[in-house]
């Protein structure tokens, strides 16, 4: 293991292994979050969309990572190598995983909340930017946490169609019979997951300051 | 048109005959599969239980569970492959390591979903702490459970595939396979096996649920998801975040 | 405790921020625009250390490289090619022909390579071949060897089982068939010769498994590997194929001084270097082409 990360080559490696992971990893988590909120609000509003939309994430979770990144080429005809596949397939994961989350927030924001903000004259757009989505922020956060770790493990599988981040540690450490490549890559997959997670706890602290001050 | 090759990869007479055929395939993954879910229910169930009806712990089960999401399929099949020596053991403890966190929030969540009053009724009657846990708290979690269950085998069935990538026969050998030589008949074909499986034991699992939920338990549960949407107001107060799903790898 | 949190988190920040001023992260695909050369190899050791020697010969001659290892087999990459995701990969004479031209029966070296040239797709290129060789072989434990098999002919047929990978199926299954006579009770798919390949025939699951003569695994197991008296598999030169426009004239040079120097006893040293010695596929490459006079 020392010998492995004695040598300077492999650590510059290993950064761009770790840099290529949280790439893969997180694009997909910032544009799922948007694309939740959008299809949240619409299942919120209209009820055959929610049904519609839980029934196609339903179907989707059957669908292994693996396949999934190498189908997404010949139907959105982008080349085989790119790493939009795995990153596109991600995000369709992280959506499905979210928009029920975000339908539940919307749909539990108490009306005499969103009645009193009509009330001050809020428009709808600025009341849902500012009064129910905001309150909808701490399942999000908790949707996000269990998005990004899932994410995180994932992109490895990628490494088996030549786009897998530090899941490359794990196929070359295998075919050379060497653990000291496996090990690390499992190490810094779990810490890269301990970090964002911690990242995402502020963040959410940030975002909804009276969850805090309701506290003892 | 991909996937009229697909159905013709499925419909064709070679491979449904011999060591590598479909059925086989499907044997081996269902066997990996339900040996996982049931190794991980062993598990997480009495350790959900125990967790939830002391309120001891959660903090470290809530902490030890995300970690054990973070830990990488492939990273942990490879790495159990080199030190045992092949594939089966590592194929199982990996799928039993994906199999618990569900299952333990599944469990936990239950327990913590049961109404407080109905609790203290139970305490109210004379119950001892153990009858308050088996004839009240689990059946009253029984929904919950079961779901954490149909979480962990949809994830189980996904990514038991990439089993094959250390040379054991799943429907993951027709999904590997075709994506090295992008033959989208072959991983198509492999995929929609895999969906078909996970669809099915999805389905039996629901029936298991149906039959063990008693049937009181089923009503107040609907009553309840009336109410708390009537009253437009989050019940549950648990700490865990409740989504037990990830991704399947 | 509070310090650790902000450095941990100040660390992540830099992290997250050096990613996202990295326009290219190891071959987004914008090759074409930016002049760079994506070298790619597929899954097994010796072709990721080929393209890491190809990679580096390239650099020398001042282009922008990138290196992109592990993609799967040769029906990928070549696809990889011609959509422009790569530019430059490690190929081997015989399967790659065999690959363009399914009804191939030529197997010797410079039959192989003339046919190869005039096989190659409009776009694609092969540069000069290497001496350097790599081929299939058919091994069996030394016990098995004992019992009387030596050559691909004493397989007999239903005796044994066959572990290889996914693709020999397709490729090899008819043709042995045909010049042999010989089938297996069971093809077994393992993997491109490696741990998968190697443990099946250590404990027995398969008889016979597919390997590539360079492999270091033969010699540490004492395997022995069976004859082919009627050149089944042909000759496997290494040969540089790439897209056309992906290399200039500097970079096509650079790779045919690389082929030249390229033996089979030092291409099978450097994979023993990497799968034995556990040095690492770029130190082993660096080294290679510390030998070559660029």
């Amino acid at each position: 293991m020392v010998t492995y990360l004695s040598d300077a080559g492999t650590r510059a490696a290993l950064l761009d292994r770790l840099l290529e992971h949280v790439y893969l990893s997180l694009v997909p988590l910032v544009v799922s979050v948007v694309l939740a909120i959008v299809l949240g609000l619409l299942c919120h509003r209209f009820r055959p969309v929610n049904a519609t939309l839980i029934a196609l994430s339903n179907v989707l979770y059957t669908i292994p990572s693996l396949a999934l990144f190498a189908i997404i080429p010949a139907l959105i005809g982008t080349r085989v190598l790119d790493p939009v596949n795995v990153i596109s397939a991600l995000t369709l994961y992280t959506t499905a995983l979210l928009v029920r989350p975000v339908a539940e927030a919307l749909d539990a924001v108490p009306s005499h909340v969103t009645a009193a903000a009509t009330a001050m004259g809020f428009r709808p757009w600025r009341r849902f930017l500012t009064v129910e989505l905001p309150l909808a922020v701490p399942v999000l956060a908790a949707g996000v946490r269990v998005g990004s770790v899932s994410n995180i493990s994932l992109v490895s599988v990628g490494a088996l169609i030549g786009t897998g981040g530090l899941g490359t540690l794990f196929t070359d450490g295998f075919q050379q019979r060497y653990l000291a490549p496996i090990i690390v890559g499992i190490v810094l997959t779990l810490v890269l997951a301990l970090v964002v997670d911690l990242l995402l706890v502020l963040l959410r602290n940030r975002l909804t300051p009276w969850v805090l001050v309701g506290k003892p | 048109m991909i996937f009229a090759e697909a159905f013709a990869w499925l419909v064709d007479p070679a491979n449904w005959s011999g060591g590598k055929s479909i059925p086989v395939r499907v044997g081996v993954h269902l066997l990996f599969c339900v040996g996982a879910v049931l190794g991980a229910a062993l598990v997480a169930v009495p350790l959900g239980l125990f967790v939830g009806h002391t309120g001891r712990g959660s903090v470290v089960l809530v902490g030890g569970s995300n970690a054990l999401r973070a830990l990488p399929t492939l990273g942990l099949v490879t790495f159990l492959y080199l030190i045992t020596g092949g594939g089966t053991v590592g194929v199982l403890i990996a799928l039993i390591v994906l199999a618990v966190p569900p299952i333990l929030a599944g469990t936990y969540a239950g327990i913590q979903d049961v109404d407080r009053g109905v609790v203290d009724a139970a305490r109210g009657m004379g119950m001892t702490g153990t009858q308050r846990l088996w004839r009240v708290e689990v059946p009253n979690a029984l929904p919950l459970l079961i779901g954490g269950l149909r979480n962990a085998m949809l994830q189980v069935v996904a990514t038991a595939s990439v089993a094959a990538y250390v040379g054991i026969e799943t429907l993951g050998r027709p999904l590997l396979d075709g994506v090295r030589v992008l033959d989208y008949a072959q991983f198509v074909g492999g995929a929609i096996l895999i969906a078909l499986l996970a669809v099915a034991l999805d389905a039996v699992l629901a029936g298991v649920g149906r039959l063990v939920v008693p049937a009181g338990v089923r009503l107040s549960a609907r009553a309840g998801r009336t109410r708390s949407s009537r009253m437009q107001s989050r019940r549950r107060k648990s700490p865990v975040p409740v989504e037990s799903g990830g991704s399947p790898a | 405790m509070k310090r650790t949190l902000a450095v941990i988190v100040a660390a992540a920040t830099l992290v997250v921020s050096a990613c996202g001023s990295k326009e290219d992260l190891g071959g987004t695909g914008q090759e074409a625009a930016s002049g760079e050369v994506v070298v790619g190899s597929a899954d097994f050791t010796e072709n990721k250390i080929l393209a890491e020697i190809y990679a580096g010969a390239l650099k020398a001659t001042g282009a922008k490289v990138s290196v992109r290892a592990g993609i799967g087999a040769r029906e990928l990459v070549v696809k990889a090619l011609q959509d422009k995701s790569l530019g430059v990969v490690p190929e081997y004479t015989g399967n790659l022909l065999n690959y363009f031209d399914k009804t191939n029966t030529t197997t010797e070296a410079e039959a192989v390579y003339a046919a190869l040239k005039s096989k190659t797709p409009q776009g694609l290129e092969v540069l000069e071949k290497s001496d350097a060789e790599d081929k299939d072989v058919l091994v069996v434990t030394k016990a098995t060897a004992d019992g009387g098999v030596k050559s691909i002919a004493d397989l007999g047929s239903g005796k044994y089982v066959l572990g290889a990978a996914g693709e020999w199926q397709q490729r090899w299954e008819a043709k042995i068939k045909d010049l042999y006579g010989v089938t297996f009770t069971e093809i077994k798919t393992t993997d491109a010769g490696g741990p998968i390949t190697v443990d099946a025939l250590k404990n027995g699951t398969v008889q016979v498994i597919n390997l590539y003569t360079t492999s270091a695994d033969i010699k540490a197991n004492g395997f022995v590997e069976l004859e082919d008296p009627k050149t089944m598999y042909p000759a496997q030169n290494i040969v540089p194929l790439l897209r056309s426009d992906a290399v200039d004239a500097k970079g096509k040079e650079a790779l045919d001084k690389v082929s030249a120097a390229l033996t089979t006893e030092n291409l099978a040293d450097l994979v023993k270097q990497v799968d034995v010695d556990k040095k690492t596929v770029a130190n082993v490459a660096a080294e290679f082409l510390k030998t070559v006079s660029l």
